[in-house]
């Protein structure tokens, strides 16, 4: 849908923030040039486009730029038909973005958290904060989902993009820490819903491999112990 | 027929908090009437704890029996459930725009200006230069008399920090990092602002937010002296 040259991404395949802007534009069925930033050399285009943060992900339609991924998928929830991402009543709108923005404030910096810890003191209260974000999130689904596949019902929605896009990053930290952040037991509906999320048409094309995410996340930390 | 109850509209703040004043501020823009209730942040009280059991904050928007949590969230929320004057604008990348200085405004400004207020020494010297930066970028962001043009909006609201906690944090603390010179554009938006009625009557009169802020920062480091 629409003519490729008028939507662009500037991205980097890593990034849960920049998934978030594919599946979105995916879920429209928005055909879009995607512009692979490379690590520790940003674009021109990039730091023009997003002289304030000058990072990724940046949407370029008609060569206007909008940044900050949940922004992002907002824009283009109202800008193309097709499948709502956030519902239609103000209440359930509320809910979404409040969830989203959980996610942001409290899982994901605690997900970064585990992977800068220091000590297993520092270590332990991250985790402590990270499964008992995931806890209430199995809440949440249980309650904004009510009983359906995902957070948005029978399709993705706003709240399945937010968390989801962190599932890769999710499984490098089980990998890294050996904890389990899933758990059939505590987290039975989350288990389930990540299969969902992972495999969906809009999800699995453009979700990075666990693999690669786990060899870039020893460069990066690489990085981050020699600039310690 | 509809219960009264189905449509009353409460606020739960904290009469010295922006963000208490931001949705008393979208509700009196909306012609909304509300039951504005004074929580206690030392002795949080049931409906709170109820209505936002996630992070137990002020603001709260309770519409009928529905909870809605976090500023910025509610102000979404009162702008969809209240269609007349919209204080976002109709296009969706001037939205874009609008949701992303918002953003700008809470991570970069009002966090650094909290800080500065809250600190001593050289965390508070860093908090001050991150505060002048981020005030210098809002400088270049705002086009017209108000954030949204010729009358208040959605960021204006938003920056409401900037224009009536700022001066106060800044006295109580013996910080300037608003350089009238500097900004002029904030300078006249500011006055603007505060002469706006609907403005003044959802923000706490300056003659007590002074002292209060002022006895907050004395209880944390004790009587004000020169050296700090």
């Amino acid at each position: 849908m629409g003519e490729k040259g008028e939507v662009k991404l500037i991205g980097a395949w890593p990034s849960p923030f920049v998934l978030r802007a594919r599946v979105a534009l995916n879920l429209k069925s928005v055909d879009y040039e995607f512009l692979q930033e490379t690590l520790g050399n940003k674009s021109e285009l990039l730091l023009r486009s997003n002289p304030v943060y000058k990072k990724v992900p940046v949407l370029l339609h008609h060569d206007q730029p909008i940044c900050e991924s949940l922004i992002i998928v907002q824009y283009i929830d109202e800008v193309w038909p097709g499948p709502a991402i956030l519902p239609k009543d103000p209440s359930e709108r509320a809910l979404a973005r409040f969830w989203a923005a959980y996610v942001d404030d409290k899982v994901f910096p605690a997900m970064q958290g585990m992977m800068k810890a220091q000590g297993q003191e520092e270590e332990k209260s991250v985790i402590d904060q990270l499964l008992g974000g995931l806890q209430l999130l199995e809440g949440a689904l249980r309650e904004v989902g009510k009983g359906k596949r995902f957070f948005g019902g029978d399709e993705i929605g706003y709240i399945d993009i937010a968390l989801g896009s962190m599932l890769g990053w999710m499984r490098v930290t089980e990998r890294f820490s050996e904890l389990k952040l899933f758990d059939a037991e505590k987290t039975p509906l989350l288990v389930q819903w990540a299969d969902s999320f992972t495999s969906a048409e809009a999800v699995k094309g453009v979700m990075p491999e666990t693999d690669k995410l786990v060899e870039f996340a020893k460069i990066l930390l690489a990085r981050f112990k020699s600039q310690a | 027929m509809a219960s009264d109850d189905d449509q009353k509209v409460r606020v739960l703040g904290v009469w010295n908090s922006p963000f208490s004043a931001m949705v008393k501020l979208a509700l009196k823009l909306k012609g909304v009437q509300y039951e504005y209730i004074e929580e206690d942040l030392q002795n949080k009280g049931p409906l709170l704890l109820e209505s936002n059991p996630v992070h137990k904050k002020i603001p709260v928007l309770i519409h009928g029996r529905k909870p809605v949590a976090e500023s910025v969230v509610i102000l979404e929320y009162i702008n969809e459930t209240w269609p007349e004057n919209p204080l976002l604008p109709n296009d969706p990348y001037e939205r874009a725009q609008a949701r992303f200085w918002a953003k700008f405004i809470e991570e970069k400004c009002g966090r650094a200006i909290w800080t500065a207020y809250g600190t001593q020494g050289e965390e508070k010297e860093k908090a001050i230069k991150d505060a002048e930066e981020g005030l210098k970028i809002l400088e270049e962001g705002l086009k017209g008399k108000f954030f949204n043009g010729e009358t208040i909006g959605f960021l204006d609201i938003v920056a409401c920090g900037i224009a009536f906690w700022l001066p106060v944090l800044e006295e109580a603390a013996d910080i300037k990092f608003f350089d009238p010179e500097k900004l002029p554009r904030l300078r006249c938006w500011t006055e603007e602002y505060t002469k706006v009625e609907l403005v003044k009557e959802a923000f706490p009169p300056r003659d007590k937010l002074l002292p209060a802020f002022k006895a907050y920062r004395d209880q944390m480091f004790g009587p004000k002296d020169s050296s700090t």
